[in-house]
């Protein structure tokens, strides 16, 4: 499949779920900065894929977080959680309040979600390569139960260098599992420089063709392609699916776009400062404390 | 007439599942050596091929335990253990998963495969990762009831299991509590603390200290985690001292185990009977216990050793 450009989304909800993804990279910068610990670049660049699973295209309820039917979020690139953590409160699971605890002692929020201390969460990763494997085994059963929810997984490309992404893989399309949907934050960069040069994943998305899944690309920044795409792999059967995102490490603040510095270093006062400025937060609604 | 461990196992899952419905199994192409081939012929449905990727099968289960599903993950006990360590670590065990996994052709008696197949570490693994439970049955009377007392137990297990058979030492109507020791032999001088396969070769190194006037206790220890500590300190407090006797390397295992309890509330004249800190060889069972020190007559002569030290002082 190619990429998806053409969706009946309105331009209204188009603005909203924008909106949503501004305020989301809001609470990023903001929480990692005030912790003085996290991984602003993934979690940035995640930020609106998680907007559109959360805010269009997932069957949850913040009320239930154990609503036996809701649609799942695996959240394989455990070092995203700040951004997890953001769009979870935007959507109301817990306080706001609470993301001013992120990392410290005593806190709900680890640096890596840990599924009992946080609704929301369901299953502890950090450990890069294990989650696609825990959706998996959720899909499978669901399918055993008769169950019609949709599975989702959020993976990195560093990730994917782990050789636990491909096991899972050839065993999703061995058990044709239709039933989940792996999205890849491709920002092109981890912790030590460029996937490029570190270990090359290309060609990534021809990889996950011939493990015999449906692929899509989209621009991972671009909301109608994320949705239209997310839409489309919740249709497909008989076969599982990844939406390959191409999306900029670091997304929407300036000094660290493309930069693997800030994989995991947070911004101290003054960059803060620049990287709100440059996001347009602290507008009416888009703050935290 | 004993049976095989790995019989008694196949067949006590498949008498489980025809009750409990959320039992499945994965299995990492060893069902026909493993035995749960039998599940997988009565339930196909439940039971998950998911090929030689031990690393990708531990984090499936969790994800289906997540659902509700018991998963039994069977492989041999090298590969559950070393291979797919860090899935065992936060898969399973620190997300608190009710998976259990079967480390199968536990220790040295591995069918004659070697040392790539002997698991001599997997006890030493799986008993520091926390919330991780350890069990190592005896016979094929035990790995019955044990089989039954995980699939009751809430939470992450390793059961080992031996391939062949192994005389009994579960005494007539024997019934395994999760956690707690079973005296096999009263005796006065000296105790024996068995785990597994090794449990048998205990009594019959009893019977051999019985020939040079020596009373020995016998403990088999199927649970080493939470290990029984009262039993232990007991046995310190009323004999001369403690010989352990284990399918596994003496570090990290039932040994090390023991030492513990021994060293933090009843210090005892001590020694460990088990592998050497040595990786293995092909050969028949009978000869590996002997050629690697762990014969009821090693077991024996630990035990004199033993009492030896305490007499003279040392």
């Amino acid at each position: 499949m190619s990429r998806m450009y053409s969706s009946a989304l309105s331009e209204q909800e188009i603005y909203r779920l924008e909106r949503i993804a501004r305020r989301i990279r809001c609470h990023v910068v903001r929480t990692i900065s005030e912790a003085g610990a996290g991984h602003p670049g993934g979690s940035l660049s995640e930020a609106d894929i998680l907007t559109a699973l959360y805010f269009h295209v997932m069957r949850v309820d913040p009320q239930r977080p154990d609503w036996e039917d809701r649609d799942r979020f695996v959240l394989s690139k455990g070092h995203g959680a700040a951004g997890l953590y953001a769009i979870l409160t935007e959507r109301g699971y817990f306080s706001p309040e609470l993301l001013k605890t992120f990392g410290r002692i005593n806190s709900a929020l680890q640096v890596h979600p840990d599924m009992h201390m946080i609704p929301g969460i369901e299953i502890s990763t950090g450990a890069l390569g294990q989650g696609l494997s825990a959706a998996l085994g959720i899909a499978l059963a669901a399918r055993l139960d008769g169950k019609t929810f949709h599975v989702y997984c959020l993976i990195g490309d560093g990730e994917s260098q782990e050789g636990q992404v491909w096991e899972a893989a050839e065993a999703a399309a061995h058990y044709k599992v239709d039933n989940l949907t792996v999205i890849l934050d491709y920002n092109g960069v981890q912790l030590m420089g460029p996937v490029s040069e570190i270990m090359e994943v290309a060609p990534v998305a021809d990889k996950w063709r011939s493990f015999n899944w449906a692929v899509m690309e989209v621009d991972g920044h671009d909301m109608r392609q994320i949705i239209t795409a997310l839409e489309t792999a919740r249709e497909v059967k008989g076969k599982p699916c990844i939406v390959v995102a191409h999306t900029v490490k670091g997304k929407g603040v300036s000094y660290m776009e493309g930069k693997s510095a800030w994989h995991g270093q947070p911004p101290n006062e003054e960059q803060l400062a620049r990287a709100l400025a440059d996001l347009g937060c602290g507008k009416a609604g888009e703050a935290h404390g | 007439m004993a049976e095989a461990v790995r019989e008694a196992f196949g067949h006590t899952l498949v008498q489980l599942a025809r009750q409990n419905a959320n039992i499945v199994v994965l299995d990492a192409d060893l069902a026909s050596s493993t035995r749960v081939v039998y599940f997988a012929q009565e339930f196909p449905e439940r039971f998950f091929q998911m090929g030689v990727a031990e690393q990708n099968m531990m984090g499936v289960a969790a994800g289906m335990a997540l659902m509700g599903k018991i998963p039994f993950v069977s492989t041999f006990g090298v590969f559950a253990s070393r291979r797919a360590c860090d899935q065992v670590a936060i898969s399973v065990a620190h997300c608190r998963m009710n998976v259990k996994i079967v480390g199968a052709y536990s220790g040295i008696v591995s069918g004659n495969n070697g040392a790539t197949h002997q698991a001599v570490e997997d006890v030493g693994i799986m008993r520091a990762i926390p919330h991780m439970v350890v069990i190592d049955p005896a016979d094929d009377v035990e790995t019955e009831q044990v089989v039954r007392a995980v699939v009751a137990y809430d939470g992450p297990v390793y059961l080992r299991v031996t391939r062949d058979v192994w005389p009994r030492v579960s005494p007539e109507g024997y019934n395994f509590v999760l956690g707690k020791a079973v005296q096999v032999r009263e005796g006065k001088d000296v105790t024996l603390v068995g785990s597994g396969m090794m449990s048998s070769q205990c009594v019959e190194a009893a019977h051999i200290l019985f020939q040079s006037g020596i009373d020995a206790r016998v403990l088999h220890m199927p649970t080493l985690k939470p290990i029984d500590v009262e039993v232990i300190v007991k046995a310190a407090e009323e004999t001369s001292g403690i010989v352990t006797a284990e399918n596994h390397n003496i570090y990290g295992g039932l040994g090390s185990a023991v030492a513990e309890v021994l060293v933090e509330h009843a210090p005892a004249p001590m020694k460990r009977v088990g592998i050497q800190d040595c990786y293995g060889e092909c050969g028949g069972n009978a000869e590996l216990l002997c050629k690697y020190g762990m014969s009821p007559q090693h077991i024996a002569e630990a035990a004199q050793s033993v009492l030896q030290k305490r007499n003279s002082g040392c």
